[in-house]
C-alpha cells in the first residue's frame, strides 16, 4: 500500500487549518483514527449500547461480545499467553497506577525499593512515588547516557534484594529510542525482581511479545494506537495479577458481597470495577488490526524508515540544532524526534509551525526529569506516524528553517 | 491567512525585543507566572501610587504579548487597573487564535496583573 492510499482510512487527515493542508506531527501523543474504528464506535453507540457482562437482552450480549472480542485482540497483538492476563483500563496510566497500587499494597514494605529510569514519563515516576510514599520505600533512579541510551549496564548493580519491582518504558516519549526491555527482564528476573514496560510509544512502533520480552507487566493506552481516548490496556502474567488485591471496589468486580465481607471476580473483572467503556474499548479491534496491517506492510516500513533518515540526517547537519536521543544504531530509532534550536525557544517555534499548518509538540513532554537531565525548560518533538509522508517532512523542515529566521 | 499571521508574530517579536532589560535577580519564583508553557517573569515597582510593571520570558512571542499588556497597564493607578474590564485581550485579536495553553497563560498574567493592583489597593 502507499502512503497516500494509507491516508484515506484516516479521515482527519484531510481537514485543513488555516486555510492550510495539515500536517499531523504530534502522533506521539494522540494519533489520528482510522474510518473502521469510528465506525465501531458508532455501530455500537446506534446498536448496541448497553451495559456489559450484566444483563441478558441481545443489546448487552452484543456489547459484551464486542468488548471481549477487543480483549481477544489486545491478547492476539501482544501474544499474551491468556485473555484472563488483558485488562482494560482508560489508558497507561490508569494501569500503571492500578499495578503501583495493587502490587505495592501486596509486595512492598518499608525500606524496599522500585527502580525506575530517567527517561520516564511522568506517568511511569508519580505513581511509584505515591506507592513509595505511602510504603516508605525508596525510589532509585537507572540514568541514561548523553546519547540518550539507557545506562543498562549498571542496572545490576542498581538492583538489591530490597527491590520489589523495576518500572521501565519500551520507548521513551521524548527520545525515541528502543530501550533493551528484553535484556532488563532478564537480568532482573536472575534476582527475582519483576519488570512492568511502559508500552505507550513501544505499541506504536514495535511488534510486541510480551511472552519474548518475558515482562511481568505491559501497559499501554489505546488513542496512541489508532482507537479511541480513554483506553487502555494492562498485560500482567497471571500469577501477579492473581497475587494483587483489586485497585478499586465496585460493580462487576466482585464474587459476592456481604456486609461482613466480599470475594472478588476472577481475572480480569476483579480489576474492572464500575461500568467499562465499552464502545471505546470495542475500537481496539479495528484499530490493531489497521496497527498490524501498517505494520506488515513494506512499502509502508520503508516510507517509515526513509522519513526516519532524512529527519535523522536533517536534525543532525544543522549546527544550532541540538537532537536528544541519537542512539549509535539507528535501527533503534523511532521517527520521533525531540530537539532545540539554539536561540529559539520551543513555544515560539511551535506557534508558528501551527500557523503552518503543522501540528508538534512543544513543552516539556511530561518528562521534567529528562529536560533537567539534558539543561533544557523544554524541547520541541516531532512524531511521525506510519501515515506521514515524505513530503511533510520535508515540508516540516523548509518551515522550521522560515520559523528560525523570523525568531533570531 | 497565514501572512496575516507571520505579521502578527513579526510585530510580537519585535515588541518582544523591545522590552527593556529585566534583571536576573528579580527572576523569583514568587515573580514567575504559572499557566505558561514558556516561563513568565512579572515584577512591579510603585512610585507615586502608580504602578510600574516589568516582564521577562524566555519566549519571545510571550515577552510581546506581556509587553503589550505592561503599554496599557503600567504607569495606572490600582484602582484604574482594577476597574479596568480587561476586554483588550479580545481587542487586540489574540486569545481567540491562541491555543488554549497559550489563552490560559494570558489569561495567567493578567490575573497577575490584578492580583498585584489589588494587594497595592489593599495595603492603602
Amino acid at each position: 500500500m502507499t502512503v497516500e492510499n494509507l491516508r484515506e482510512y484516516f479521515p482527519a487527515l484531510s481537514r485543513k487549518v488555516y486555510g492550510k493542508e495539515l500536517v499531523y506531527l504530534d502522533n506521539a501523543a494522540t494519533s489520528q483514527r482510522p474510518r473502521t474504528v469510528i465506525d465501531e464506535w458508532e455501530r455500537i453507540t446506534i446498536q448496541s449500547n448497553a451495559n456489559i457482562h450484566r444483563a441478558v437482552h441481545l443489546m448487552a450480549e452484543e456489547a459484551t461480545q464486542a468488548y471481549e472480542q477487543a480483549r481477544e485482540a489486545a491478547r492476539a497483538y501482544i501474544n499474551a499467553r491468556e485473555r484472563e492476563e488483558i485488562v482494560f483500563t482508560s489508558g497507561a496510566t490508569a494501569a500503571i497506577n492500578l499495578v503501583a497500587f495493587s502490587f505495592g499494597e501486596a509486595f512492598v514494605s518499608a525500606g524496599d525499593e522500585v527502580v525506575v529510569t530517567e527517561c520516564e514519563h511522568h506517568s511511569n515516576i508519580v505513581p511509584w512515588q505515591m506507592m513509595c510514599l505511602r510504603k516508605g520505600a525508596v525510589l532509585k533512579v537507572l540514568p541514561v547516557d548523553d546519547r540518550g541510551e539507557l545506562k543498562t549496564d549498571m542496572l545490576e548493580g542498581l538492583c538489591t534484594e530490597r527491590t520489589r519491582i523495576v518500572a521501565v518504558t519500551h520507548i521513551s516519549n521524548v527520545l525515541g529510542i528502543v530501550n533493551p526491555v528484553k535484556r532488563i527482564a532478564g537480568i532482573c528476573h536472575a534476582k527475582g525482581i519483576p519488570v512492568l514496560v511502559d508500552g505507550a510509544q513501544g505499541i506504536v512502533h514495535s511488534a510486541v511479545d510480551v511472552q519474548d520480552l518475558d515482562c511481568d507487566f505491559y501497559a499501554f493506552s489505546g488513542h496512541k494506537i489508532y482507537a479511541a481516548p480513554g483506553t487502555g490496556v494492562l498485560y500482567g502474567k497471571r500469577r501477579w495479577l492473581d497475587a494483587m488485591p483489586p485497585y478499586m471496589g465496585g460493580g462487576e468486580m466482585v464474587g459476592t458481597v456481604r456486609f461482613t465481607g466480599t470475594t472478588y471476580a476472577p481475572l480480569p473483572l476483579k480489576f474492572e470495577a464500575g461500568t467499562q467503556n465499552f464502545a471505546g474499548a470495542a475500537t481496539l479491534s479495528p484499530a490493531l488490526a489497521m496497527a498490524a496491517q501498517m505494520m506488515d506492510d513494506s512499502q509502508i516500513g520503508e516510507n517509515q524508515r526513509a522519513v526516519r533518515d532524512y529527519m535523522m540526517d536533517v536534525l543532525g547537519s544543522d549546527s544550532r540544532i541540538t537532537l536528544y536521543g541519537n542512539p549509535v544504531d539507528r535501527e533503534e530509532k523511532i521517527p520521533l524526534f525531540s530537539f532545540s534550536v539554539k536561540g529559539a525557544h520551543h513555544e515560539d517555534l511551535a506557534l508558528i509551525l501551527d500557523k503552518m499548518g503543522i501540528a508538534v509538540r512543544s513543552g516539556q513532554m511530561c518528562a521534567e526529569p529528562l529536560m533537567d537531565r539534558f539543561g533544557v525548560s523544554g524541547m520541541l518533538r516531532v512524531s511521525f506516524a506510519p501515515y506521514n509522508t515524505m513530503q511533510e517532512a520535508e515540508y516540516f523542515v523548509k518551515c522550521l528553517g522560515r520559523a528560525v529566521d523570523m525568531l533570531i | 491567512m497565514f501572512d496575516e499571521w507571520l505579521d502578527k508574530y513579526e510585530y510580537l517579536i519585535e515588541l518582544g525585543k523591545s522590552l527593556k532589560d529585566y534583571p536576573e535577580s528579580s527572576k523569583t519564583d514568587e515573580n514567575l507566572i504559572k499557566g505558561c508553557q514558556s516561563r513568565v517573569w512579572l515584577d512591579y515597582k510603585v512610585e507615586d501610587g502608580k504602578i510600574l510593571f516589568n516582564a521577562d520570558s524566555d519566549a519571545i512571542i510571550t515577552k510581546g504579548i506581556i509587553s503589550l499588556l505592561i503599554r496599557i497597564y503600567s504607569g495606572r493607578t490600582a484602582p484604574e487597573i482594577l476597574s479596568s474590564d480587561f476586554s483588550v485581550v479580545d481587542r487586540i485579536g489574540l486569545k481567540e487564535n491562541l491555543s488554549p495553553t497559550r489563552a490560559n497563560g494570558l489569561v495567567s498574567m493578567i490575573s497577575k496583573i490584578r492580583e498585584i493592583a489589588a494587594e497595592i489597593e489593599g495595603a492603602d
